[in-house]
């Protein structure tokens, strides 16, 4: 290969991705710091995911989306209606775990292929196609059930209380008992997901194609794509992720509520960019994504552990967001500007990049 | 292809145009802007499907549905816009939407990669972005794909239009070598000479309607062009520069010293006297059109003073520079010029909207006489003033531009290729309208990459090179041969 110049300018995608991991690792180290009681606890560190499995999942869903160069503000609500629909279900008396997780996912696909039909065929708008769709599901949610509605089918209390403990990695308590290391299913589908998901972007024909669609859609068409295939695909993707989220999320908290999930969508999308995904589309990365997401709660632990008034943490999140996509773009521009090139050192150049 | 149909809305893009390509030939087809070349490769391609008539390959009626379609039987296309992914690798623009198979192996995509480009001699690697590549290595890059797809039928779209004369020998040889392999290639270009050397058999299409199938060698390259243009070529040489004359004052109109900008021109001094044409040259890359956009402040200018008129002016953005009278007609027509899809009449009125303050719009009366004066007096083809632009052919949009800054009656017009991608007719119109201009007092900065349309309409160049103002050519010293020798590093500097 060319060996007239050994240093690789790494792509924007990538340095996204260098930067969103070193924020999670500089606020995580933050919080070490100030809190080094709680936060070297690796319970600490799990429960983030524990607590926080369904939005991660959905943090994955609208970063495949946004690649694509769409939006889906929807998938809150249809988490939040299929917590709910599994509740009915369950308590109805004829319900089952496997039926309600079929009905999850089918509750998530039919809301993404819908949306995923009109967007990419019909060639409408994703943002109003979604707000729309976010406004039935909330709607739907409400007409169902409007009380909060506990599940109480032994199985499921079984599954909901089901943890996998880890006893090489627990702490001791002021106490001096030890506590072993307790990680929910919720965690093991977060992160199966993850892994399964960032393969599919990078290696799979699909994961690809998303990528040229989102980075230029004519180019693409023109480069043999089948574009709007490729797009119902996403939004077809996001919605099962949704549905997958809304299963987790019940199997967590163990209760269908109106309020389940809500707003999750716009936390969804800010992770989506911490983590480096563009709103522009064609650039993101779907390890950055839940890193994206785990910054923003742990940001939130923090503030929680400083006991200051809840209220802040959305304040502080605001800003924060605000602050990391400005330090984003500064970067990309200072890149764009010419004689400028951000020149990794060669163990940090991604691999395969290095000529 | 057989009894071509096409029609969009209000215009019937082509009308029984057949085409017929054999294997192992180049053939050109030919055609003014507006002639239906592009629609008819469109269709070719897949991307329109046809409203009727016959398209066959090898005897075989075909109906391709989309791009992937014709992919499928083998006819590759390399589009003069470049129609790659910017966001993606070298590597994978050659490969993607291509794969059988439902995951990507990269290493071996690196590879293949890697090999095609060295073989083409195509100085890229296969995991750089493909945005950090220059516009020529990225049209290389297109064609890479293309003749990797083991295509029967390649059609090339205006290929040579952002190459410079090494890389367009290279492309020549390169199209020989598929010939040869029994390839059969359209090429459309706008290049005459170019057509010459490398066609076998020539298409002519005009105004949507199939004027005639030749051989290369038996139609005079001078019958060819009153074939496409359909009446005998005004005599170029008609054209009267016009000198500079002390009437028009010393003060000059635009006058700027030390003045850089963002994009990394080296600061230089320039300046333009009332009814000059001038004209700034050099090779691709070497910052004439980054020294035009600093004048208008399109890039942001890092330094320098500007006089305008002997009054010190400063122009921090682009509004300033329209403020003053100052014009700009940009290179990049899609991404800097036009605004898809607004009508044509919006096109026009735009600038003067602007300057005339967003509070105080137009009538539509007042936009539609606007509109409808110039459409008439630069020959715009259009359907109606309310026609998108986008559906205009490429020299038709770069007249509504032109217009758009007509109608500010600007003191200072600076044109940034305005002749590119565009044919022979309204190439002439354009220059015409050059040089009119300066004879009303217009001042015009005038930029293209053909030398001999530069020598024959400014009376004084400058020459770049790398980014600073090697030379400055006037009077005797407009030769082809001076200037290229002062853009290729001769003694001839100030």
């Amino acid at each position: 290969m060319n060996t007239t110049r050994r240093k690789e300018a790494i792509s924007n995608s990538n340095l996204l991705f260098a930067i969103a991991a070193a924020i999670f690792v500089l606020m995580y180290g933050f919080a070490i710091l100030c809190y080094p009681r709680s936060f070297l606890q690796y319970q600490t560190f799990f429960d983030l995911f524990n607590l926080n499995a369904p939005l991660i999942i959905l943090t994955l869903g609208l970063s495949i989306v946004m690649i694509g160069g769409g939006i889906d503000i929807s998938v809150g609500a249809v988490t939040g209606l299929v917590t709910m629909c599994c509740a009915v279900y369950l308590e109805s008396g004829t319900g089952s775990v496997g039926g309600s997780m079929l009905l999850a996912l089918g509750i998530g696909v039919a809301f993404g292929v819908l949306q995923g039909f009109l967007i990419a065929y019909l060639e409408i708008q994703p943002f109003i196609i979604t707000l729309s769709g976010m406004f039935l599901a909330n709607g739907l949610l409400t007409t169902i059930h409007k009380d909060p509605l506990n599940v109480t089918l032994p199985e499921f209390v079984l599954l909901r209380d089901f943890e996998l403990v880890v006893p090489w990695l627990g702490t001791t308590n002021r106490l001096g008992n030890f506590i072993p290391l307790a990680i929910k299913p919720g965690t093991v589908v977060a992160l199966a997901l993850i892994a399964l998901l960032a393969v599919l972007m990078r290696w799979s024909r699909f994961g690809r194609n998303l990528y040229a669609v989102g980075g230029n859609s004519q180019s693409a068409l023109m480069l043999g794509i089948n574009v709007k295939r490729t797009k119902f695909g996403s939004y077809a993707l996001c919605g099962l992720l949704s549905g997958v989220a809304g299963f987790v999320y019940i199997m967590t908290t163990g209760a269908g509520n109106v309020g389940n999930a809500s707003g999750f969508e716009m936390k969804a999308i800010a992770g989506s960019i911490i983590g480096g995904t563009m709103l522009s589309g064609g650039v993101g990365n779907l390890i950055g994504s839940p890193i994206g997401a785990l910054t923003l709660l742990t940001i939130n632990e923090l503030i929680r552990a400083a006991g200051v008034n809840s209220n802040f943490q959305s304040i502080v999140s605001g800003l924060l967001l605000c602050v990391f996509i400005v330090l984003q773009s500064v970067v990309l521009w200072l890149r764009g500007a010419r004689g400028f090139r951000l020149a990794l050192p060669a163990w940090l150049a991604p691999s395969g990049e290095r000529g | 292809m057989r009894g071509i149909c096409k029609s969009f809305p209000g215009v019937r893009a082509l009308r029984d145009v057949g085409f017929t390509l054999r294997a192992g030939e180049v053939h050109a087809l030919m055609g003014e802007n507006g002639a239906g070349k592009s629609t008819l490769i469109k269709v070719m391609t897949g991307v329109y499907e046809k409203d009727s008539g016959r398209i066959e390959i090898d005897g075989q009626a075909i109906h391709f549905k989309s791009p992937q379609d014709a992919q499928a039987f083998g006819v590759g296309t390399v589009y003069q816009e470049i129609t790659l992914c910017p966001n993606l690798s070298v590597a994978e623009n050659m490969f993607i939407g291509r794969g059988r198979y439902a995951f990507v192996d990269w290493k071996r995509m690196r590879e293949k990669a890697a090999r095609l480009l060295d073989s083409l001699g195509i100085p890229a690697r296969p995991t750089q972005q493909l945005s950090s590549c220059s516009l020529a290595i990225q049209q290389m890059i297109a064609i890479a794909r293309a003749i990797d797809m083991d295509c029967k039928i390649l059609i090339l779209d205006e290929p040579t239009s952002s190459l410079d004369e090494d890389e367009v020998r290279k492309l020549f040889s390169l199209m020989r070598e598929l010939k040869s392999r029994g390839v059969g290639i359209v090429f459309v270009t706008h290049f005459l000479d170019q057509v010459y050397e490398i066609s076998d058999r020539i298409t002519v299409l005009r105004n949507g309607e199939f004027i005639g199938e030749y051989e290369a060698a038996e139609l005079p390259q001078f019958e060819l062009v009153s074939k496409m243009m359909g009446k005998a070529l005004d005599d170029v040489s008609s054209m009267r520069k016009r000198e500079p004359s002390a009437a028009d004052g010393e003060t000059p109109v635009f006058e700027a010293t030390g003045l850089s900008s963002a994009a990394g021109v080296r600061p230089f001094d320039f300046a333009i006297r009332k009814g000059e044409v001038n004209g700034f040259t050099g090779l691709l890359g070497s910052g004439r059109s980054e020294s035009v956009r600093a004048i208008y402040a399109a890039d942001k200018v890092t330094g320098g003073r500007v006089r305008f008129k002997g009054k010190e002016a400063s122009i921090g953005d682009p509004i300033h520079a329209m403020r003053l009278g100052i014009g700009y007609l940009p290179e990049d027509r899609k991404g800097d010029g036009i605004i898809a899809d607004l009508s044509v009449r919006d096109n026009i009125i735009l600038a003067l909207q602007v300057l005339n303050g967003f509070w105080k719009p137009f009538s539509r009366k007042q936009a539609e006489a606007f509109a409808d004066e110039y459409i008439r007096s630069l020959n715009i083809k259009t359907a109606s003033s309310a026609t998108p632009i986008k559906s205009l052919s490429g020299g038709n949009q770069q007249k509504a531009i032109l217009a758009r800054w007509l109608l500010t009656h600007p003191e200072y017009l600076i044109l940034d290729e305005p002749t590119r991608g565009i044919d022979v007719g309204t190439k002439v119109e354009i220059q015409k309208l050059v040089l009119k201009l300066a004879e009303e007092g217009v001042s015009v900065t005038f930029i293209s990459s053909e030398i001999d349309e530069m020598i024959r309409t400014c009376s004084r160049l400058i020459v770049m090179r790398d980014r600073s103002i090697v030379g400055e050519l006037t009077g005797d010293d407009l030769t082809e041969n001076v200037v290229m020798r002062v853009i290729a590093g001769g003694s001839e500097s100030i």
